[in-house]
């Protein structure tokens, strides 16, 4: 026989798919592609609208209506600008951020921030167990249920998961925030006047509205949020050419992070606020509020909202905390090991999420105390780790073509600065409150 | 005794008269010279300039003391040197390969040991830190007495790797070729591992390992790596070396690497490529990822249907057959048409002059190459098999999916 003739008829009669196929192909595969990259702006920009973050967000439409709504769009500016740069440190350097501080740092002042981190989240993680507890209460279901079993649903879904299951659950908790753009309509707001006040600063000098300016931009931009948004994108291995990609799911994370905010403001200032509720302090307490004014379904997606939403980030925050802790201290870490090779990061996990729970279960215990701790945590922690992104984003030897613009560098340098000086001045207020002054 | 770098660091050194010279604030190997022994001390005082003093200048060390067995005058001025490796900036905190745990690790503290010949003392470079001990030591030195850390950590688990185990990554490759680093112990790795070690580094890194292993196993690596870090790691490469390493590999793997790569890179690479290994890279590269089509290897064993078995491994022998994927051997009739398949163990245990035809697989099984993967899962499910054919329109064989394709497109699929 003659095996080359042969070869050379196979080389001729192989066939390639028709047209419409090829192109039908070439979609889904660029969708692949796409969903090979979005994902951690998306994800991070909603978990920060948390139990704290919607509570917040609660008090200030209750207690200013529209007014604080111009906040929005300076804040979708920050929340992109300081994101955007872990994002690219994350894309340019291939490498976490408490990695980098450890390798350009040193050991001790990565030891330092691990542990602020630890403790900071661990009041976080705290926070968002109690707005599980708040939120099941609407259902009528006791806390000593509700957030057992969510702490047991956390705990094992992360754990048993792999990262692609549990990415496409944090896809949909992240669509589950329209319920609040339901509750806002169905709460029937004056948009006109709610489209002007975003667009018209309408600022006040008074101590109690500069407080409540600065908590909402203290809740929506956390610290950790920067740890697990430049991981996420290391672990999914997006590489410089699919930057642009990364740069759009942040832009796209931050604009619907501020989208959500947008309509709670607007749905409890078109109830709580018109109906003069306005010393409502918690989410819960809005979503039953808002039962009697907008209608059952309304108070029910509300507080299904704030469960969701501390779910959410009752799933995120321990694990990122516990993978953030163990790279930066060069212990093994990640779902991808097994217990006994890296029994430090299941340790920790575990604990923040026995702790965190357990807490909220305490019959006594300072819930709001915790919360305070964990905003002003926050606050101090924030400038110290801004200053560490900046410091590193400008290094050319790590980010090459890829350090900020001298625009971008302003524009950020003024953010953290601006953010700095709010959360200072929240951290300071937390500490010692002043009497609450009518609106 | 055992020294540590990190309690070493900021000890004092005194020459022959007694006199202070500085602080010790790094220290530096010459592994083109010795791979593990320090071979030069800096001593920097105030905003003097730095002094460095040489292996055989040092009579003694311990902590908090250095002396030397010269006068402060013999010493030279510290004059940067990129062929030395610095404790405290290359190694410390920094994320080295455990060749021998095979992983990446990150660098706590540096054990020394002292070596004392004629007159002089010398520190040798036993073991790198990884674990609490060298944690607790960065942590605590200079805050609480060494003593102390020495019997705090005493009785904590110790993580250490060998020296001889510790295969530096530098992506720049100068100082990569000054320092002296191979990645020989590398290449003795597990491809699977060592690709398992690369998702561990970050991008500069990875290019700095393929760009310095042998083409084989820069292409048995790539195969392993996840596609998205295979994609930018071609890209980063220039096209010839692409092409080579391209060829070491099976055409489909190959083909997996070539189809996310950028329009302009995908065509100088192929361009590179012989033409005949190019032109099977391009065919495999019309069919979808999840088709029979897009899961087979074109390069397979065939044979016609009357030949004997002696025959067939006569001609086997002469081949240069991909063993590792050498299952089973297809059979052509007198119009090179698919006949059947016949696997190794048969023709193993059959007679020498046995027809290849008797000892074919019953039922006969193919595919067409559009056939979706879940077709051949079911196919490969119900028969149990380790190979399956693939057969165009004419029932030509067209290539051969093994089950190691099968596993690893289900593991994508999870």
């Amino acid at each position: 026989m003659d095996w080359s003739a042969i070869s050379e008829r196979f080389a001729n009669v192989r066939a390639g798919g028709t047209d419409l196929q090829k192109r039908l192909r070439s979609l889904r595969r660029r969708l692949t592609l796409l969903l090979a990259v979005v994902g951690p702006g998306l994800i991070t920009s909603n978990v920060d609208n948390d139990a704290g973050g919607i509570s917040t967000y609660t008090q200030a439409g209750a207690h200013y209506g529209y007014a604080l709504l111009w906040s929005l769009i300076p804040m979708t500016i920050a929340l992109y600008v300081t994101e955007e740069m872990c994002a690219r440190m994350g894309v340019i350097t291939g490498k976490g951020l408490s990695d980098l501080i450890r390798e350009e740092f040193g050991f001790r002042p990565t030891f330092f921030v691990m542990v602020t981190g630890f403790l900071v989240d661990l009041a976080n993680v705290v926070a968002e167990f109690a707005g599980v507890a708040a939120g099941m209460e609407i259902f009528h279901v006791s806390k000593y249920i509700a957030v057992p079993v969510a702490a047991i649903i956390v705990w094992v879904l992360v754990l048993k998961g792999t990262y692609r299951q549990v990415e496409v659950i944090f896809f949909a908790a992240c669509g589950f925030y329209v319920t609040y753009i339901i509750s806002a309509v169905l709460a029937k707001p004056d948009w006109l006047l709610a489209a002007r006040a975003t667009v018209i600063p309408d600022i006040h000098f008074n101590s109690a509205y500069l407080l409540m300016l600065t908590g909402l931009i203290g809740t929506t931009i956390a610290p950790w949020q920067f740890f697990y948004l430049q991981a996420g994108y290391v672990e999914k291995k997006v590489g410089p050419r699919d930057y642009p990609k990364a740069r759009a799911d942040v832009l796209v994370g931050s604009i619907s992070c501020m989208v959500i905010v947008f309509f709670i403001i607007v749905c409890t200032a078109a109830t709580l606020y018109v109906t003069g509720q306005r010393d409502i302090t918690e989410a819960k307490d809005a979503a039953r509020a808002l039962i009697p004014l907008a209608g059952r379904w309304a108070g029910y997606l509300f507080a299904f909202g704030l469960l969701n939403a501390s779910l959410f980030a009752a799933s995120i925050l321990p694990l990122s905390t516990a993978h953030v802790i163990c790279e930066g201290l060069g212990f093994e870490a990640g779902i991808d090991h097994k217990f006994k090779d890296a029994k430090i990061f299941y340790w920790l996990y575990t604990i923040l999420i026995v702790v965190g729970a357990g807490v909220v279960l305490l019959p006594n215990a300072p819930l709001w105390k915790i919360l305070i701790f964990s905003q002003v945590g926050n606050g101090v922690w924030l400038p110290v780790v801004v200053i560490f992104i900046l410091l590193l984003v400008n290094r050319r030897d790590l980010m090459g073509d890829y350090v900020n613009t001298v625009t971008f560098n302003v524009i950020a340098w003024i953010t953290a600065i601006f953010m700095i000086g709010l959360t200072l001045f929240l951290s300071y207020a937390s500490i010692f409150p002043s009497p609450p002054a009518s609106p | 005794m055992e020294l540590y770098a990190t309690e070493l660091m900021g000890s004092k050194a005194y020459d022959t008269q007694g006199h202070f010279v500085g602080r010790v604030r790094e220290f530096f190997i010459e592994p083109a010279d010795q791979p593990n022994r320090v071979s030069h001390y800096l001593l920097a005082r105030g905003h003097f300039p730095p002094l460095v003093a040489r292996y055989d200048q040092v009579a003694s060390v311990s902590v908090g003391d250095i002396r030397l067995n010269v006068s402060e005058r013999a010493l030279a001025l510290f004059e940067p040197n990129e062929s030395w490796l610095a404790v405290q900036k290359d190694l410390l905190d920094q994320q080295i390969i455990d060749t021998s745990g095979r992983k990446v690790v990150r660098v706590n503290d540096v054990d020394l040991v002292e070596q004392r010949t004629n007159g002089n003392t010398e520190l040798r470079l036993t073991q790198v830190d990884v674990g609490l001990p060298g944690a607790i030591r960065r942590l605590l030195q200079g805050v609480v007495s060494p003593g102390l850390i020495r019997r705090l950590q005493a009785n904590l688990p110790q993580s250490t790797i060998r020296w001889e185990f510790v295969n530096l990554v530098e992506p720049d490759p100068l100082r990569r070729v000054k320092l002296r680093i191979t990645h020989e112990k590398l290449e003795d790795l597990h491809p699977a591992d060592l690709a398992a070690i690369m998702e561990d580094l970050s991008a500069a890194e990875r290019q700095g390992i393929i760009a310095s292993l042998d083409e084989e196993t820069a292409g048995a690596v790539l195969a392993e790596l996840d596609e998205r870090l295979t994609t930018q790691i071609v890209e980063k490469l220039d096209p010839g070396k692409a092409a080579d390493i391209l060829e070491e590999m099976a055409p489909d793997a190959a083909a997996d690497v070539l189809a996310d790569l950028p329009k302009q890179t995908f065509d100088d690479v192929l361009e590179e490529m012989p033409g005949q290994e190019a032109r099977e890279v391009r065919e495999l590269l019309e069919y979808d990822p999840s088709t029979a089509g897009g899961m087979m290897n074109p390069d397979f064993a065939f044979v016609g249907e009357r030949t004997t078995r002696e025959e067939v491994l006569q001609w086997m022998r002469g081949q240069d057959l991909n063993l590792d994927q050498l299952d089973t051997v297809v059979l052509l009739d007198s119009a090179a048409q698919f006949a059947g398949t016949v696997t190794v163990s048969r023709l193993l245990l059959a007679e020498p002059d046995q027809s290849v035809s008797e000892l074919k697989m019953e039922p006969l099984l193919n595919l067409e190459p559009d056939a979706d993967d879940d077709e051949v899962f079911e196919l490969f499910d119900k028969y149990n098999l380790r190979t399956l054919t693939v057969i165009d329109e004419h029932k030509h064989p067209i290539g051969v999916i093994t089950v190691d394709d099968v596993v690893s497109r289900l593991v994508k699929r999870r």
